[in-house]
């Protein structure tokens, strides 16, 4: 059924952490994106997670992809993807039940981040079982990325500290607004539009090289 | 036959001449805001000097810098930096502390109009973006009010205002204490009257004889300010005028409900930012609808948010949320009061 093997290369990871980073490059999985980054160690646990799910279903669809049939592809991929996020809600509800509080209903809803349906539709439902493994490690290393500079900032900004370390004193004027709702729209508009300008300048520095303007 | 040369310059229309130009009108809104900023300065000293100058500087230079982000040429010159600078500090209590200050200008130029494309691409007033995003971010030190007419005001800065960057600013209580002239206490007229009850009599804010923001005591000037505008056609007057009508209207309907809960008409179109935000900021031409009706709409909506945020609301003060609620529903009020065009029939439902 596959023609065309791409090979593996460091592009099937690299292209999903930066240059087609999910949530700055492709903006999907908002919602988890906005409500876990309050601080930077929810950020990261919400990104642990996901990425073993990703992991785990571009595995399992990568797999079963000549089985399943085209009919019924979405509802088998939801299956395999909620079997791995009940396994990780129960991992963490035993191993760190502090972050599974702070976390609450949103790694259940795991489930429905449009990040790991993309990646079983458009990537392992077409390709091999190992390359689907590395772009869904990949995406997952993107997303956690994402979360952790979203978080990082804000928890920063809204309580002066960074994993929970304390960073500046007592001294420190905490940003309310930043750890609120709010100050996440702030943060990933602000991450939005760094990313897009880097994007930019980069593909006009191109056109500048390219045009023979300075032949000579 | 040759083409001879015509003596009189033909040209396709529109023909209308005009000495009005967004630079002129924006320069002459600057001097409205001078006197203004000159009694800020007077009432609270060298804070809010210092104040004024450090939100117009971060303003303008904000400007500038999303200028070379964006490719563009400058867009100082057309002095629409300079007045979001002025009006925000004008609504900053006066000792607020700088590096605050430095922010809200950053984020009221940078959120507010920058990234909409800049002048005339903005939805809502720039310096109330840069005011909100502050009020939730330092609420306390946003509410840190100082007495007005302190005896050393032009000879030291109020505590607060050189907090180094990061750091939460000192109590002000017992200098306001130390400071405090008879009869001035660092209440603003409205919180005194939400939180103890006492109402501050209307000459005293008629004339700006009180605590409150930087730029907001003075009902009197910011009237005449706005008056200059009005005759000279730069501000549309209709907008403060609904504004303060619908402000008045409110305040007369639940004081005549129910004299003892609420204050006088005349207190809430005195005191607070209200006279300030309709005369200078929800007259933004750029965040305000064009339609003549919508005109009406758009300012009596203000002036019944306001109150209602006053009398219901949380906070003591609401011009600023109702102001930008106000920038946000103009293009809908234009769009259902779109005058009919001479001739056509009115559109089947």
């Amino acid at each position: 059924m596959d023609s065309k093997q791409t090979p593996i290369t460091m592009d099937t990871f690299l292209a999903q952490v930066w240059r087609d980073n999910p949530v700055f490059v492709m903006a999907l999985g908002m919602c988890p994106v906005l409500a876990v980054t309050s601080s930077a160690t929810n950020g990261l646990a919400m990104g642990i997670a996901s990425t073993f799910v990703l992991i785990g279903s571009n595995l399992l669809v990568s797999m079963l992809r000549k089985l399943i049939p085209k009919q019924v592809r979405i509802a088998t991929y939801i299956v395999i993807i909620a079997t791995f996020v009940t396994m990780v809600d129960y991992i963490l509800q035993a191993m760190a039940p502090a972050i599974y509080a702070a976390l609450g209903a949103f790694i259940q809803l795991i489930v429905v981040n449009c990040i790991i349906l993309g990646r079983a539709e458009a990537y392992a439902s077409k390709n091999g079982v190992l390359a689907s493994v590395v772009n869904g490690a990949g995406t997952g290393a993107g997303f956690t990325l994402a979360l952790l500079l979203l978080g990082g900032v804000r928890e920063i900004l809204g309580a002066g500290t960074l994993f929970g370390i304390d960073l500046f004193g007592p001294h420190f004027q905490p940003w309310l607004v930043m750890i609120l709702p709010p100050g996440g729209f702030f943060a990933l508009g602000a991450w939005l539009l760094l990313f897009s300008w880097l994007k930019q300048r980069k593909t006009r520095r191109a056109e500048l090289k390219g045009e023979p303007l300075h032949a000579g | 036959m040759p083409p001879s040369i015509s003596p009189v310059e033909l040209r396709t229309s529109p023909h209308v001449r005009t000495t009005q130009s967004v630079e002129l009108i924006m320069r002459n809104v600057v001097y409205a805001l001078l006197p203004i900023s000159t009694w800020a300065i007077w009432q609270f000293g060298l804070s809010a000097l210092a104040l004024i100058l450090t939100v117009t500087a971060t303003c303008v230079a904000t400007e500038r810098f999303f200028n070379w982000m964006a490719d563009r040429p400058s867009t100082l010159s057309d002095w629409s930096a300079t007045i979001t600078g002025l009006l925000l500090a004008l609504t900053l209590p006066p000792g607020f502390p700088l590096w605050m200050a430095v922010v809200a200008g950053f984020v009221g130029i940078a959120l507010g109009k920058a990234l909409f494309g800049g002048l005339g691409f903005n939805v809502f007033n720039p310096a109330l973006v840069g005011r909100a995003f502050v009020q939730a971010a330092f609420p306390v030190s946003i509410t840190s009010w100082t007495p007005a007419f302190a005896p050393g005001r032009f000879t030291e800065f109020i505590p607060t205002t050189f907090t180094a960057p990061f750091t939460i600013p000192p109590d002000l209580g017992a200098w306001v204490k130390a400071a405090g002239v008879d009869g001035f206490t660092g209440a603003t007229p409205l919180s005194l009257w939400k939180f103890d009850g006492v109402v501050t009599s209307s000459s005293d804010l008629f004339t700006g004889m009180s605590a409150g923001s930087a730029g907001e005591t003075s009902a009197l000037l910011i009237l005449l300010c706005g008056a200059y505008l009005a005759v000279r056609k730069m501000m549309d007057w209709r907008i403060p005028a609904a504004v303060l009508g619908g402000a008045f209207a409110t305040a007369l309907a639940f004081w005549l409900w129910g004299g003892e809960h609420f204050p006088q008409p005349l207190f809430v179109l005195f005191s607070g930012g209200l006279m300030l935000g309709a005369v200078f900021m929800a007259s933004d031409m750029v965040a305000s609808p064009v339609t003549p009706l919508g005109i009406w709409i758009y300012g009596l909506f203000i002036g019944f948010i306001t109150v209602i945020i006053r009398y219901f609301g949380g906070l003591p003060e609401g011009v600023m949320y109702a102001i930008l609620l106000g920038n946000a529903v103009s293009p809908l009020i234009e769009q259902v009061t779109q005058p009919r065009i001479y001739g056509a029939k009115e559109a089947k439902k």
